[in-house]
């Protein structure tokens, strides 16, 4: 039978990366569940074989179900009845298996029914379902939102709101409005406090995604008067107590399976989660951080199915008097698809990796003191997955358009009707680079750490790791790459000018993109060759060329000339 | 209410759906080395409709028996995982070579030990033997009442001990009714079994019978069921379910394989018909003749 997990031997690669150790050790505390809870692991080789079988079960579903119910799931989609919205029916039938599956509550500890994942796995589980259903996968992911309810909610709220969620209970999180969507601080959904203290909610929010969901967090302006993301809280909103009605839900041109809903708040009940004022500034941050993760996981699902699809059909395809597989067009096409796959898929789980370090170390640091090495472990793996979010969520939603556009043109005439499932990739994959931040606010978010040399150091740290003896031309060519980098970022900063910088920004994410990910496969294709070799002789020669690109327009850029792209 | 006792009876077959080209010996007998082994498709619809009912009715208890191998201890594993409480490994030399009769009366000999249940369910046939005998032989040994071809039970009245159940026949379902306790066999039309779920995998896989706990890892194994008792699996022999020697195995089979033959399907006469008018009259006059339109 057919397996999203494994039939790709490469996801497992990833489980067994050397920093899963520390990984597995942190977030299970040393194993101190294992005489608390009968399905906790006794040791890192227990806790890596429970992964797999929960990954096992995730490939078995999302082949077996989620994948057949797609297409009826993007023609039917959500409907609207009563201020109700009403999921297609095939996602219905998604929920029942996965909820029998044991899938929700993935991250959240034992204690509240959770299954302790850490982010590297629970990103493993989300490229599966993506590949199967990317709309389906935004349900089932959403439930991630409770990542920040555990970290700032009260233990009371923790123990009200996780266990419901880890029985399967959808969630959302209620941020954009008319008139907030790339820039929150103007959010204006209206929070205020009966006499009894009591929180009431009343407004509109709208693009919410599953927005009629069991649990909401929202972010509203508790502090009448403000303006900006100062006056900004966050509160959780339970759809038990009623007062929130979708009033529309959007026609889209992909990912039918996730409604995106508007909704109208009339005097709701709802709980403050953390501390006011600190809704956006730090709340909202860490759960964008964490949905972004979610965007790359689901974008490399989606690279994986575009791949599996267009491979499909050029082995079977004969043109000519042979299979279209045979001709360079269309091989050239096939395999750097693998290769930005196999590249793109590294960057989302070192990032992950570094997020799941810090996080665990953030955990712990919630009972009792960390030591001064753990609080420096902590800064440097914070920092890192704070530069890496945003190249993997932005590097990894733009492989995914590319790659299902590759897979249009694989078909030929036959990627354009929709009996093909290439079309609905093509759909699908047309949001990951706009929702949880657009590509070019990803690049916003990242040429801080450019400018800074925060991965010029990564670059340097990578370099110096030992490849296999065959790849040590390719790593010269990487270190190359490195070095461009280095010499752009002087030209840039050299300008001495914001705006220069922040029009070339894009050319310097693009440079260290392709850069870092040049040095992933590297490394990769050392440990595992029969899985990797071939993606990084496919990979490294377009990175070049794509740094070439960039760099070139970065070394010839006359900044007089900015004067004839300005288009106001 | 205290719940139902359930029993389920599961087998361990090779997947005769992927039939590859060694899939038979030269003696015409099955290669079970070339083909997987599987929880019996239809089995899996019985432990579904299992679990529904322990879902409808908290406090119900699933218990899973397979007569087989050691290794078919893996079906009880797989039923652990989605959901059954228990499991049973009916296994012996001396029981090879069963045929319908001797396999009924080893489970119904099973089924009698574990006593004091509600429902047992199994599928309607092993697509190894295609038989469809063993679950009706059991219920006549049992004296229960048998509903065969099940798609899915409607209702259990536990005050009335009755059930109501939807079976499929030719060209259509009927809805009967029968008292507690009876037999089961359900038809893979019913609802398919969901999916393992990933506490129960990570709670039970290292559940074993005793005939698994050799070799290189017997120790470690036994220390591991020692500590945590719901990973033994109870492993019976004939004589724990009180068999009598003579009707089990080879011995209290009265069914002998003559001879098996490859048969290769060939298409009988075959018409060719041009779309003129004459032909397309000749043929509709043949099939009302025939009874196949009217």
């Amino acid at each position: 039978m057919a397996n999203y997990y494994s039939d790709h031997p490469e996801l497992e690669f990833h489980l067994h990366h050397p920093l899963m150790k520390r990984i597995v050790d942190l977030k299970e505390r040393n194993y101190e569940d294992k005489d608390k809870f009968e399905d906790a692991p006794v040791d890192y080789e227990d806790a890596i074989e429970n992964y797999k079988q929960i990954l096992e079960i995730t490939g078995d579903v999302a082949a077996n179900v989620i994948a057949p119910n797609s297409e009826a799931v993007d023609l039917e989609g959500p409907h609207l009845e009563n201020g109700r919205m009403i999921y297609a029916s095939k996602t219905y039938e998604n929920l029942d298996v996965t909820r029998k599956a044991g899938l929700y509550g993935a991250s959240m500890p034992r204690r509240f029914g959770g299954l302790n994942l850490p982010n590297t796995t629970f990103s493993m589980l989300s490229e599966v379902i993506s590949a199967a259903d990317a709309g389906f996968q935004n349900v089932w992911s959403l439930q991630s939102c409770i990542d920040t309810l555990y970290e700032f909610g009260s233990e009371e709220q923790r123990a009200k709101y996780i266990p419901r969620v880890s029985a399967g209970e959808t969630m959302s999180m209620d941020l954009t409005e008319p008139d907030a969507g790339s820039d929150l601080q103007r959010v204006m959904l209206k929070a205020t406090q009966d006499p009894d203290g009591t929180w009431r909610l009343n407004g509109v929010k709208r693009f919410i995604t599953n927005g009629d969901s069991d649990i909401h967090l929202v972010l509203a302006r508790s502090e009448e008067g403000t303006h900006d993301g100062r006056g900004l809280s966050m509160f959780i909103y339970d759809k038990r107590d009623g007062g929130v009605d979708v009033r529309h839900i959007e026609h889209k041109l992909g990912i039918h399976g996730s409604p995106t809903c508007e909704l109208t708040y009339k005097n709701a009940k709802a709980e403050l989660c953390g501390d006011r004022k600190l809704g956006l500034i730090k709340y909202v941050m860490a759960l964008m951080n964490g949905a972004r993760l979610g965007i790359a996981a689901q974008s490399v699902g989606v690279e994986q199915e575009a791949y599996n699809e267009a491979l499909a059909y050029a082995k079977d395809r004969a043109q000519f008097n042979s299979k279209i597989i045979n001709f360079p067009a269309v091989y050239d096409m096939l395999s750097r698809m693998k290769a930005k796959l196999d590249a793109g898929r590294s960057l989302l789980y070192m990032t992950a990796r570094y997020v799941d370090i810090y996080k665990a170390l953030e955990d712990i640091q919630r009972d009792r003191k960390l030591t001064p090495e753990e609080r420096a472990e902590l800064k440097k793996y914070s920092k890192l997955a704070d530069a890496f979010t945003p190249l993997a969520k932005g590097m990894n939603s733009e492989y995914a358009n590319q790659n299902a556009y590759d897979a249009i043109s694989v078909h030929g005439g036959s990627g354009f009707i929709m009996e093909y499932k290439c079309q609905r990739l093509y759909r699908d994959a047309r949001i990951f680079s706009i929702y949880e931040g657009t590509t070019q606010l990803q690049v916003v978010a990242a040429i801080r750490y450019i400018i800074n040399g925060t991965y010029n150091q990564v670059l340097a740290d990578m370099l110096a790791q030992p490849v296999a003896e065959n790849l040590q031309p390719l790593q010269a060519r990487a270190k190359a790459m490195a070095e461009k980098l280095a010499a752009c970022i002087e030209k840039v900063k050299a300008f001495e000018n914001q705006e220069a910088q922040d029009f070339l920004a894009r050319s310097l994410y693009d440079i260290t993109g392709n850069t870092v990910m040049s040095l992933l496969i590297l490394d990769d294709a050392t440990r595992a060759p029969e899985l990797f070799e071939k993606s990084a002789r496919v990979y490294i020669p377009y990175a070049e060329a794509e740094v070439a690109r960039a760099a070139a327009f970065i070394e010839n850029f006359d900044i007089n000339n900015i004067e004839n792209y300005r288009m106001a | 209410m205290k719940g139902f006792k359930i029993i389920v009876l599961a087998k361990q077959v090779p997947d005769t759906r992927n039939v590859g080209k060694d899939a038979m010996t030269a003696e015409g007998t099955v290669n079970r080395a070339a083909l997987p082994a599987v929880f019996n498709p239809e089995d899996l619809n019985a432990l579904e409709q299992a679990l529904r009912l322990k879902e409808q009715f908290p406090g119900s208890t699933i218990s899973v028996v397979t007569m087989g191998l050691p290794k078919s201890a893996e079906v009880i594993r797989e039923a652990l995982y989605r959901g059954a409480d228990e499991g049973y490994v009916v296994t012996d030399r001396t029981l090879g070579g069963a045929d319908t009769l001797a396999t009924s009366y080893t489970l119904s000999q099973a089924v009698k030990k574990i006593g004091d249940f509600d429902i047992i369910l199994g599928g309607r046939q092993a697509i190894d033997g295609d038989t469809a005998q063993v679950g009706p032989q059991i219920a006549e040994k049992l004296g229960l009442t048998q509903v065969t071809y099940a798609e899915e039970i409607l209702s259990v009245d536990p005050e009335k001990r009755k059930i109501v159940i939807k079976r499929h026949i030719d060209g259509g379902v009927e809805t009967v009714e029968g008292p507690l306790p009876l037999v089961v066999t359900v038809n893979g039309s019913a609802a398919p079994c969901r999916p393992r779920n990933c506490k129960r995998v990570c709670k039970y896989k290292k559940a074993t019978i005793p005939a698994e706990r050799t070799g290189d890892n017997a120790e470690a194994l036994n220390a591991l069921v020692a500590e945590r008792p719901y990973l033994n699996i109870t492993q019976w022999g004939a004589a724990d379910i009180e068999c009598d020697p003579k009707q089990i195995g080879k011995a209290g089979s009265p069914t002998n394989v003559k001879a098996v033959k490859n048969i290769v399907f060939m298409a009988k006469e075959s018409k060719t018909l041009t779309s003129s008018d004459e032909d397309i009259n000749n043929l509709v006059v043949e099939l009302i003749n025939d009874k196949i339109i009217g």
